[in-house]
């Protein structure tokens, strides 16, 4: 039987990706137009993460998994009305920023004290997940400082899927370069990874586990220490949306075989 | 200007990649004086490829250990490197390798790092780095004060380097091999018998779940939507990519495109490609689908919805028609 794992997902908030987003600059850098009014979802790969780490879990007994958040807690509480209705966890709630212009490197920090300081942690046993990159800051680089914070050198970014397997290492594919995965083997934890979209769909919601979570969820957002992330050193220079409209001509009625061509010499221009 | 590393890791053959020549490029046009560090099994070749860059320096970490891809080992090595070149700003392409290892030397060396630049200038004496956020939403120019500073710079952004080969002094940076429990075993191509992806070619091209959808007779036509499909990819050489409905349909079982994987997901939570031209086909191109087109420059779309997403400023052509029709007449066309 294989060892349990503790696994600690790092994953925050984004604003839903079906919103307007406007950048403004005030005297604290930049940040979003009525960013606390945006209606708000886990990271897209924080929550691939948090999935396979609880479809981990659930194939080795014993195991635990907690989610290490840094966001504004008033909207990281309306997003966990949803997102505990997926699948088991526990939240260790970090009251800061969400936003995509805060610094990796102090968000690292603040993630990695998080993790240190959960009661009866088993570093032996520790994996730490998140998305690999967010759909907010993008960096891919949040991941590998907090490991390094750790004391964690087995680290893999990427990661599509992980296997355990019979002597208890951990089969790990990460994606490189023209569609390719490498493959890994870890022999043991402790070790980071960082989540692509990895394999699994969604949950379904489900009302009982959503119960059990909210237990422990409620008392950890009122524990949620504020963490502010002053970004020292940082400076924004200018914060710009793209030119991003074409004047887009409308072709109907042309015969699919006069459209093919048409397409045929579009492919073939310099 | 400060002191610049380029950092660059060799690939299988002992050369050097176009990302690594692109962002050599990009690290002369800093203007400071300028140290290459390269790591792989060996270097020489490498070194001789771009002896004549006019860098101050060469230096290596080299041999067995350091030939494959590894967090601890890359890592190790980086360190190393920037230590010996103690270089204010160190460049790096955003290779898979580089942007798995370079954050946590960053971390090490006390420094900060920012990744998927995509323009490095000097201004005022300071590199300003040019990035996206949200996704590809909102472009920003930044600069640091912290030392050292390790820049990832995206692939496509520079042209790549050319100059004469020649004989580089490479000096050797000093090592230990740091112990890991991470053994590479190998690479793993998609269940596809085939590559759909190809990051070099010249047109994306784009299926949506339309393609798997019933069509005008009420039946679907999901295996001669693949036929299609992979004969336009080859008589294209075009990269194949894919909406996040499609690809999501693939990982809940349903009968679609087999070789359609998450690896092909553009879009918000896909990738972002850089192609010159963009043909979607079947998508209704919705924001969280276009800002995966951020770096394609020239896109047409078939869709048989006039006021679908790409009708309203995304795309330079809308083709209202059906793409099973459309795409066998291209096929034709192209001999596939």
């Amino acid at each position: 039987m294989s060892t349990p794992f503790q696994i600690a997902v790092c994953g925050s908030i984004v604003p839903d990706p079906l919103q307007t987003l406007e950048p403004v600059i005030g005297p604290a850098g930049p940040s979003l137009k009525n960013e606390m009014m945006l209606p708000a979802v886990l990271d897209p790969w924080a929550g691939h993460a948090l999935f396979e780490a609880a479809h981990l879990a659930r194939k080795t007994p014993g195991s635990k998994v907690w989610l290490v958040s840094l966001a504004p807690k008033a909207k990281l509480q309306q997003v966990m009305m949803t997102v505990a209705q997926k699948v088991p966890f526990e939240l260790v709630a970090l009251d800061g920023p969400a936003s995509g212009f805060t610094d990796s490197f102090e968000t690292a920090a603040a993630l990695a004290a998080a993790i240190a300081a959960i009661p009866g942690l088993d570093r032996a046993k520790l994996l730490v997940f998140g998305g690999w990159e967010s759909a907010s800051r993008g960096a891919g680089s949040t991941l590998q400082m907090v490991g390094e914070r750790l004391g964690i050198t087995e680290q893999f970014q990427g990661v599509d899927q992980v296997t355990v397997r019979e002597d208890g290492g951990l089969e790990i594919l990460e994606r490189i370069e023209g569609g390719r995965h490498q493959v890994s083997v870890c022999s043991a934890p402790p070790a980071v990874l960082g989540w692509a979209t990895g394999n699994l769909p969604e949950p379904r919601n489900n009302p009982q586990i959503g119960m059990a979570n909210m237990r422990a969820i409620m008392p950890a957002l009122q524990r949620a220490k504020a963490t502010p992330i002053p970004n020292t050193g940082l400076s924004f220079a200018s914060v710009s949306l793209p030119r991003q409209q074409r004047e887009t001509r409308i072709v109907k009625d042309m015969p699919a075989e006069e459209i093919a061509r048409e397409i045929v010499a579009w492919m073939a221009e310099e | 200007m400060e002191t610049v590393l380029l950092l660059a890791h060799t690939e299988p053959d002992g050369a050097l990649a176009k990302p690594a020549l692109e962002c050599l490029t990009a690290a002369l046009a800093l203007g400071g004086p300028l140290t290459v560090g390269l790591v792989g099994a060996r270097v020489e070749a490498a070194a001789s490829q771009i002896a004549g860059c006019g860098a101050a320096r060469f230096l290596a970490v080299t041999g067995e250990a350091f030939a494959q891809p590894r967090y601890s080992t890359d890592a190790a090595a980086a360190e190393a490197l920037c230590r010996a070149a103690g270089a204010a700003i160190a460049m790096a392409p955003s290779t898979s390798r580089w942007a798995r290892a370079l954050p946590g030397v960053a971390y090490r060396l006390g420094g900060r790092v920012d990744t998927h630049a995509t323009s490095v200038a000097a201004e005022n004496g300071a590199p300003a780095v040019t990035r996206w956020f949200y996704r590809q939403r909102m472009e920003a120019v930044l600069s640091r004060r912290e030392r050292p500073w390790v820049i990832l710079l995206d692939p496509g952004c520079f042209a790549p380097w050319s100059g004469p080969a020649g004989t580089a002094s490479v000096e050797p940076a000093a090592v230990a091999v740091p112990e890991t429990r991470t053994t590479v075993t190998g690479v793993r191509s998609p269940k596809a018998d085939e590559q759909t992806i190809r990051p070099d070619a010249k047109l994306l091209f784009v299926a949506g779940a339309g393609w798997t959808k019933k069509q005008s007779d009420g039946a679907v036509h999901a295996a001669e939507a693949e036929t299609l499909i992979l004969g336009f990819l080859r008589a294209a050489q075009a990269s194949l990519g894919g909406s996040k409905s499609l690809v999501d349909l693939s990982g809940e079982g349903e009968a679609v495109l087999r070789f359609m994987t998450h690896l092909n997901q553009v879009g918000q939570t896909g990738s972002t490609p850089r192609h010159p031209k963009g043909l979607s086909t079947c998508c209704h191109g919705e924001e969280p689908h276009v800002v995966g087109w951020r770096f394609v420059n020239q896109r047409r779309a078939i869709n048989l919805d006039p006021n679908c997403g790409w009708a309203r400023g995304k795309a330079d052509v809308l083709y209202v028609a059906d793409a099973f029709e459309v795409m066998q007449h291209v096929n034709r066309l192209l001999g596939a």
